[in-house]
């Protein structure tokens, strides 16, 4: 294969953060308009030109210097924002939304199982994380993970009814989940009822992630640098393996599961089997997001984790692009930081979402960044 | 003589107050290519579904190898090595060709999350492995296929996605391949190319059984060892192309001719 210049994969990499950041620390309303058209115009006519074929070409070839250079901008990022606190929790959120966002990737994306009760994974691994930090000396590390098996093991409860149904009905049913689990805690003292529960601080080698970093020459960090940092490092753990699934012999069972059930048992697969592998994967992956996020924001309620939030979990994983983890981050972005910084649509914010979605659906169905082909060997063919 | 590959005694299913089959008995043996002929709705596919474990009969039972199959569900039915396809393919339009083949051996693919996720150089070698055995398979085939194993089946002519069907459904090496019409929207020369290349992967693998479902009398006459001819989901005939075409029962139904 010809070596192509590392240049383009490089330059969208900039560009992209650049876009985040600048998204992030605009202050005047027009700015933040002018770079959401910009950026979405600039994303509609890159793909009518090519554009993004050549980019994604590019960066597949160079993976390996990519994906390194893309976790560090990241970094980077943050560094930039180290004290700036609204704008870190922002980029926090954003994070959670594309790592359960993530979770609904693998179940929607790939497997083709609905889930309209995200939300309510995100809530068992807060609510998990909060209890366990209140109530046991666990290391704080480990009820991050432990919040993830929670939600997959809570997830099994719908496993039976949805094995059995297709397509609306299995919405339905986690609809009814979603709502049923705000209910739940709504009405459970124990759990704090409707004003919720507090939620210490992580803490990671003795450092208290809730105090901002002060060095020795009392320069100082915004304590959501610490967060965001750890965030990042489960998010990149998580794309990873995510990017991974779908290039693996478990990758192609999973599209098969999605596409043909009865092909696929006609070879021998054994759907109910894979779907529960991935409706698991997803909640635990949602039940992660949703201990960081407990964790992040040191107090959490029913009304966090309600059905508009798995709505709008949904409609990041199809504005994205449905099966392709990295228009999650964009579409992240324009669903959750665009209306804290536009005020003016703050309260029009779901009317934006659905005419977004909608836009979307009619006019690129494939979403912002849409799935590719299988990449079996992304530095070319065998 | 050694006992049947596979046998059907008796076999019966009910749709509602229709008999898709009723009574049906039916063998083939190791190596053979058994034709399954018949007019529309007499029963020929829901004979592959039963066998297959999508369809559970009323009555009667499937024998294979030696084993009652009669309530294996489709996936069981397939671990034991009986392949299929589909009347209307039944592709992954959307994937690769590989994808799919790989499909067709999904039975044999390493599935573990050590080797997926994390030894990554694993895969690889696997990966080649497979790369290689698809293009062996679709070689008897095409020659210009192995060279688009990674372009979407939604890219190929009819005939080529026929090809990849079958192809999947002999990539395990299965011991009975059941082909559900194989000709279906194809000209009759891609037909008789298909079939030309079928035999030759029946003659390197003699083990290979089966039982094709086919309209155009040519490809059977052609390429079918034995005919069994369906009518109304029984058997009404049975024996090779010239007995079983002279048959007046045959040519009652069949042909629509009155028996002279």
């Amino acid at each position: 294969m010809k070596p192509s210049s590392i240049l383009p994969a490089l330059l969208a990499l900039a560009l992209g953060a650049g876009a985040t950041l600048g998204l992030l620390l605009a202050e005047q309303q027009w700015h933040v308009a002018t770079l959401a058209i910009v950026a979405v115009a600039a994303l509609f006519v890159g793909g009518r030109l090519g554009l993004g074929d050549r980019v994604y070409r590019n960066a597949e070839a160079h993976h390996r210097i990519v994906m390194p250079a893309a976790w560090t901008l990241a970094a980077f990022v943050i560094f930039a924002l180290r004290g700036h606190d609204f704008e870190l929790l922002m980029l926090c959120t954003t994070m959670l939304y594309v790592l359960a966002g993530l979770g609904l990737t693998v179940q929607f994306g790939y497997a083709g199982v609905v889930n309209f009760a995200a939300a309510a994974f995100v809530g068992v691994g807060a609510y998990t994380a909060a209890v366990t930090m209140t109530h046991t000396g666990m290391p704080h590390l480990l009820v991050v993970l432990a919040s993830g098996v929670v939600a997959a093991i809570i997830g099994s409860v719908l496993l039976l009814p949805l094995l059995r149904t297709r397509g609306h009905y299995a919405a339905l049913i986690t609809i009814a989940f979603g709502i049923l689990f705000r209910t739940f805690l709504e009405v459970n003292d124990t759990l704090g009822g409707p004003q919720g529960l507090k939620v210490p601080a992580f803490t990671l080698l003795g450092h208290d992630f809730n105090e901002a970093i002060v060095f020795a020459d009392e320069t100082e960090w915004s304590f959501y640098t610490g967060y965001a940092l750890l965030i990042l490092v489960v998010l990149g753990a998580a794309y990873t393996l995510v990017r991974r699934l779908e290039r693996s012999w478990i990758g192609v069972g999973l599209d098969a599961v999605r596409l043909d059930e009865t092909a696929a048992s006609a070879f021998g697969l054994n759907a109910a089997a894979w779907k529960i592998a991935a409706f698991s994967i997803g909640n635990f992956l949602a039940g992660v997001a949703g201990a960081l996020y407990a964790m992040l924001t040191a107090f959490i309620a029913p009304a966090n984790f309600a059905l508009g939030d798995s709505l709008i979990l949904v409609s990041i994983v199809i504005l994205g692009g449905l099966g392709n983890p990295l228009g999650l981050l964009p579409a992240a972005l324009i669903v959750v930081v665009l209306p804290e910084k536009l005020q003016v649509i703050q309260e029009y914010r779901f009317l934006l979402f659905s005419a977004l979605v909608i836009a979307i659906l009619l006019l690129r169905p494939g979403g912002l960044i849409p799935r590719r082909a299988r990449l079996w060997f992304p530095g070319g063919r065998p | 003589m050694t006992a049947p590959l596979l046998v059907a005694a008796g076999l019966s299913v009910r749709f509602g107050g229709v008999r898709a089959l009723d009574g049906f008995d039916v063998e083939i043996r190791t190596g053979e290519l058994l034709g399954l002929i018949g007019p529309n709705g007499s029963g020929k596919t829901t004979f592959f579904n039963t066998v297959t474990g999508f369809v559970t009969p009323a009555g009667g039972k499937v024998m294979f190898a030696g084993e009652d199959i009669t309530a294996l569900a489709a996936r069981h039915v397939a671990r034991r090595g009986v392949a299929r396809t589909f009347q209307r393919l039944r592709l992954l339009t959307e994937l690769s060709v590989f994808d799919n083949l790989m499909l067709g051996q999904h039975l044999v693919l390493d599935h573990g999350v050590w080797t997926n996720l994390f030894a990554r150089w694993r895969l690889r070698n696997q990966l080649r492995a497979q790369i290689e055995a698809a293009r062996g398979v679709l070689s008897h085939f095409s020659a210009t296929l192995p060279d688009r194993l990674f372009e979407p089946v939604a890219a190929l002519t009819m005939i080529d996605r026929r090809r990849v069907e079958v192809c999947r459904a002999l990539m395990r090496a299965p011991r009975l391949l059941l082909l559900d019409e194989p000709s279906a929207g194809m000209t009759p020369d891609e037909t008789a190319e298909l079939m030309g290349d079928l035999q030759n992967v029946k003659a390197a693998r003699p083990d290979l059984a089966v039982i094709l479902i086919e309209h155009d009398m040519g490809v059977i006459e052609s390429a079918a060892d034995r005919c069994v001819v369906l009518d109304y989901g029984r058997k009404i005939a049975e024996g090779d192309y010239a007995t079983v075409t002279r048959d007046p029962a045959v040519r009652r139904a069949y042909l629509g001719e009155e028996a002279d």
